[in-house]
């Protein structure tokens, strides 16, 4: 079975993000980069499915393909994905941040070229928060999706899926090829190791230009403004739980 | 212009996040429908057509969209989809679930988790956690939104709307397994007015359910817990208040032995009144409390519970 892992470069998840002065956006110059959490979490599961940890037959992967769609840096988060065990690369290069649609119409374009059998990612990037592009691509795809990932397995042609839902968990099984989004607890993924990442050099990393696929990436939703939310301000410390009930009770909370 | 709302419901009621996205359609259009999925789910319909605002409810039965099974859901809206301009639904996991897909099928650009409409096709949305809010104006003629339902009041009773059956669309490729709901009497975190988190100051789960069980009984609220909380292992994962878990604004959250990671007050920081126990008076949640107490929480909490009487 070959995978497909679509990754993001995005704002590390312990950088604070700070808006920008002029309201245009998020300052990013000089911050730390990393591949999107969630997507992380998707390629420790494609290289899973490959080994065979934990429930997963070993071979179940047979060819782990990560593509991204960034700056030319993005190459640094495929290079980590190859690290972590990922066989191949692609870069889709674009300066441009392109919206959930546009990634979702570039990805279909490689999943036509690739034909991989399950395409595994995050379920929603740490920077547009739009948790989209996954379903988006199931939808051009016309392929059966299993969103928010908590458990997955492969069996019989299906991808087993134990989803995250509001209330409790939910299981599905979408036939193969289908679309899978993960979620935080599907597994911790690993630290590459020294020799992984020396190994990680020598992969192949396939670079594109957008114009390559020929298809409508335009922007669709035009940011007006970027601006920080309204800061709460600290209240009032109170002696005791007494003094703390008299004063929810006059705040008409209780 | 007309706008549907995909209804959020549990089988048998309206949940209040279906009125809060009404009021949400509402600001963009006075004809506002509403599309309820389910089986032998007439009685939601019902309930659905109560809503004050809403001009006609549309009820779609059948196994995979009671499921919301999103390949169902899109093959139900899709052909309705020519009477309306925007499709509108809770930005809860369902509606992500299949909003993107839906909107996918239309050619048009999702726009997720609203907190505001600015005008007909300008909305604000959190984006980084919450760290930032965007404010974007969408060029598409049809519109699909996810509404992030503790941004807007709810819309109250008092309509009479007509309600007619459509269609329901299947999942041919996709079947339901099972599920594993989580049974309790507390109101669910979403919806409840109050809600006592804890943090992983409780340093175990059945410190967990002592401290925090009576409380919210008392209170009769809902429980939260902290992403640290839950990823020791004190309490189950759908108790997570956070940017990866639950997004609350109840009237009243109690964080108790909750140091304040961004993470954690990415979820809650629109609460009404925020109420801090923790013994480190340094602890970053307390410059969002409204009231904090500096103090360990297994004096407090017994004292509050006196005090609650």
């Amino acid at each position: 079975m070959k995978v497909l892992v679509p990754v993001k470069r995005v704002i590390d998840s312990n950088v604070k993000a700070r808006v920008k002065a002029d309201q245009t956006g998020v300052d990013l110059a000089n911050v730390k980069m990393s591949m999107n959490p969630f997507d992380e979490i998707a390629v420790e599961e494609a290289v899973r499915l490959k080994e065979g940890k934990e429930h997963h037959a070993a071979g179940t992967a047979t060819e782990i393909v990560v593509v991204s769609i960034g700056v030319t840096q993005a190459q640094e988060t495929i290079r980590t994905a190859l690290a972590m065990g990922a066989d191949r690369g692609i870069l889709i290069q674009s300066d441009a941040d392109l919206e959930p649609l546009a990634v979702a119409k570039l990805l279909k374009a490689v999943v036509d070229e690739e034909k991989p059998d399950l395409v595994l990612l995050g379920k929603q990037s740490i920077d547009g928060d739009n948790n989209a592009v996954g379903q988006m691509l199931a939808a051009l795809l016309d392929w059966p999706q299993a969103t928010f990932a908590g458990k997955l397995v492969i069996d019989g042609g299906k991808a087993v899926v134990t989803r995250e839902v509001d209330g409790g968990l939910q299981t599905v099984a979408a036939e193969l090829p289908a679309v899978v989004s993960v979620d935080l607890r599907l597994n911790t993924p690993r630290y590459a190791s020294l020799p992984n990442i020396m190994k990680a050099k020598k992969k192949e990393i396939a670079v594109k230009a957008v114009a390559d696929y020929g298809v409508d990436t335009a922007d669709r939703l035009k940011v007006l403004k970027v601006t920080t939310p309204p800061t709460r301000s600290a209240g009032v410390k109170v002696a005791d739980a007494a003094e703390l009930v008299s004063k929810l009770k006059s705040a008409g909370v209780l | 212009m007309a706008v549907l709302v995909i209804a959020d419901h549990d089988g048998s009621a309206v949940r209040d996040t279906t009125h809060k996205t009404v009021t949400a359609a509402l600001a963009l259009s006075s004809d506002v429908d509403v599309l309820v999925l389910g089986k032998n789910a007439q009685a939601v319909a019902d309930a659905a057509a109560k809503i004050s605002g809403v001009r006609k409810v549309l009820l779609a039965e059948g196994d995979a969209v009671a499921h919301g099974l999103a390949e169902a859901v899109e093959a139900t809206v899709l052909p309705l989809a020519a009477g309306y301009d925007a499709i509108l639904t809770p930005a809860n996991t369902d509606g992500k679930n299949f909003a993107p897909r839906i909107a996918a099928k239309l050619d048009t650009a999702p726009i997720s988790d609203i907190v505001e409409v600015v005008s007909a096709d300008t909305f604000v949305r959190p984006i980084y956690a919450g760290n930032a809010l965007e404010t974007v104006q969408s060029a598409d003629a049809k519109k699909v939104i996810t509404v992030r339902p503790t941004a807007f009041a709810a819309a109250g009773e008092g309509g009479s709307a007509s309600v007619e059956n459509v269609a329901a669309g299947e999942a041919p490729r996709t079947a339901f397994v099972s599920e594993e709901m989580v049974k309790s009497d507390r109101p669910e975190l979403g919806a409840a007015k109050i809600i006592v988190s804890g943090g992983r100051a409780l340093g175990s789960a059945d410190e967990f359910h002592a401290v925090m069980e009576p409380l919210a009984d008392k209170l009769g609220a809902a429980i939260g817990a902290s992403r640290a909380a839950v990823d020791a292992g004190y309490a189950p994962n759908d108790y997570q208040v956070g940017q990866t878990g639950k997004v609350v604004a109840p009237a009243l959250y109690i964080a108790i032995g909750i140091s304040g990671a961004i993470q954690h007050l990415a979820g809650m920081k629109d609460s009404k009144v925020i109420v801090a126990i923790n013994k480190d008076a340094d602890a970053p949640i307390f410059q969002v409390a409204d009231y904090g107490i500096v103090g360990d929480y297994k004096t407090i909490v017994p004292e509050l519970m006196a005090a609650l009487g």
